[in-house]
């Protein structure tokens, strides 16, 4: 865990869908400039966590703090971007003034708006395709687009739910690299979601995996691969070692889980 | 309207309504080809069969009496068409209001969707005997801009009201982790989504406005009405004249259904199939 101010204190968090428990006991820190991933397979309630801390679902029980206040009050000061899996781009809106949504609700001048999405595109490497509709983008164009808009306003958090699992393994490698630079950047401590391993260790300080049937915290491990990680990171030994950690920890999760009916078919 | 165009970038689509129009005829052209073909059929039929001009005349004789008669045609159409575009605008007015209003409060439409739906299944216009007389009496232009509204009302409810609760999901969660009030996800989400739908119930009211306004006259208008034309040129045999005037129906329908439509596609320059 790092030391510094906590951005994101999530404390005895559980979350019941009817009789389903999607989350249950979760505890998590998350300190300023962390870049954290949320790894597990499906069902193991990683985006209702991401959610939670978002404020766009009540947990059933716990805390949760966002930048020292509580989620709903960091929610309505605007504290987080946010960009989910499809890019969710308003199609009646140009690329620019889809960057620009977030700071129009933020009742920004025009002149600073224009001059803030050309910094944005900029940043995303999307300069020249301001009046562009977003149909006419490809997917890994517009979820760069998606990001941009999330970054447009400086929020001190940025949660992504696997903002990169609908694109291509290349598409995907690009925009690792990118989404790195962009933090190192913009200073913003990012939540992750994702399914990927070797995303998840390539981008992160700390891997936080989850295991299903109720939702829980596996294990934590941290990622003390150099920064800034390069092309040459994903091939290091220690890079696979820590694959290699995750993929066991995922595992681990999912052979308890396996075990448990044949443990109760024995008792049966 | 869908996100997946995962090839290459597409160009921005330029130019305003004279590149819409100029596609516009090359597209047209074989629809014009059959309308000369049955024209010429019908004149040819008529002529081979030594047809009763009574039963059907020919192209040629009502577009001679459309001629003849042009004014007085033009100014009975136009009488109509005010009474019409009236209603139109009245009915779907009044619609697109209702609209925000069931949207907006959900349980409302809920329960008054179902209404809408099975009154837009209802032949409305066979109540034209019975409004001509509620609207300060049948020569009145305000009892066909009555029908005519009342015509246009329930299209145009139930499309732009469908349109405006087919928001996608993760639409409105963007906006709620944005913090924002009702009226802010109205103006920046559900309007603009509804405005495709909301197009396709006026282009349905444009036609009926035009139906609801002659067919109102039918059952009593005034004198220089082109539905009380076409009824009494009718009666007396003068069928070239009477067909003249289902001819100027027609055009100025057609007017405003076309008025709609280049509107539709000058707000909608954003929705891939109408900006191409």
């Amino acid at each position: 865990m790092t030391d510094g101010a906590k951005v994101v204190e999530i404390g005895g968090v559980s979350k019941q869908f009817g009789q389903t428990t999607a989350l249950e006991g979760i505890d998590l820190e998350i300190g300023e400039r962390e870049f954290v991933s949320l790894i597990g397979p499906s069902g193991c309630g990683k985006s209702t966590l991401l959610r939670i801390i978002g404020d766009l679902i009540d947990p059933s029980s716990g805390t949760v703090v966002v930048n020292g206040k509580s989620a709903r009050q960091a929610r309505r000061d605007r504290d987080y971007g946010i960009v989910f899996q499809d890019p969710v781009l308003y199609d009646w809106r140009t690329v620019a003034k889809n960057v620009a949504l977030p700071l129009e609700m933020a009742r920004w001048s025009r002149q600073k708006r224009n001059k803030r999405v050309q910094e944005m595109l900029e940043l995303v490497e999307l300069q020249g395709f301001e009046s562009h509709r977003p149909w006419q983008l490809s997917g890994g164009m517009q979820q760069r687009v998606s990001i941009a808009r999330a970054l447009s306003f400086d929020p001190a958090l940025l949660l992504m739910d696997e903002p990169f699992g609908a694109l291509d393994e290349m598409t995907r490698e690009r925009l690792n690299m990118e989404l790195l630079k962009i933090w190192e950047a913009s200073g913003s401590t990012i939540v992750f979601v994702t399914h990927s391993i070797a995303e998840a260790v390539f981008l992160s300080t700390r891997v936080v995996v989850m295991s299903p049937r109720p939702g829980r915290i596996s294990e934590v491990i941290p990622v003390d691969l150099p920064q800034p990680r390069t092309a040459t990171t994903r091939e290091e030994p220690h890079f696979f070692e820590l694959v290699t950690r995750v993929r066991e920890a995922l595992h681990l999760g999912q052979d308890l889980e396996r075990a448990a009916p044949a443990a109760q078919e024995a008792t049966a | 309207m869908s996100s997946t165009a995962p090839v290459a970038v597409q160009p921005v689509p330029r130019g305003g309504l004279g590149r819409l129009v100029g596609r516009r005829v090359v597209d047209w052209l074989p629809a014009l080809v059959v309308f000369v073909a049955i024209i010429a059929l019908w004149q040819g039929l008529i002529v081979w069969t030594h047809a009763q001009q009574f039963l059907l005349p020919k192209p040629t004789s009502i577009g001679s009496a459309f001629w003849t008669y042009r004014h007085e045609l033009w100014s009975a159409g136009w009488y109509t068409f005010q009474e019409a575009l009236g209603g139109f605008v009245l009915g779907s007015g009044i619609a697109i209001l209702v609209a925000l209003v069931l949207a907006r409060w959900r349980p409302l439409g809920t329960a008054l969707l179902p209404y809408a739906v099975a009154a837009n299944a209802i032949p409305i216009i066979a109540f034209a005997p019975i409004t001509n007389q509620w609207f300060g009496g049948g020569l009145t232009k305000s009892s066909k801009i009555a029908i005519a509204a009342v015509l246009c009302f329930f299209p145009v409810l139930v499309n732009t009201l469908r349109g405006l609760t087919s928001v996608r999901p993760q639409d409105l969660e963007l906006m709620r982790s944005y913090a924002a009030g009702n009226i802010e996800v109205f103006r920046r989400v559900r309007i603009p989504t509804a405005l495709p739908f909301m197009f396709t119930g006026l282009k349905v009211a444009s036609v009926l406005a035009m139906i609801g306004a002659v067919v109102g006259e039918y059952f009593g208008g005034a004198l220089n009405a082109i539905g009380v034309l076409i009824l009494s040129r009718s009666r007396v045999f003068q069928f070239n004249e009477a067909w003249a005037g289902v001819l100027v129906v027609c055009l100025f329908g057609l007017a405003l259904y076309i008025a709609v439509a280049i509107v539709e596609r000058l707000t909608l320059r954003w929705v891939p199939s109408t900006s191409e």
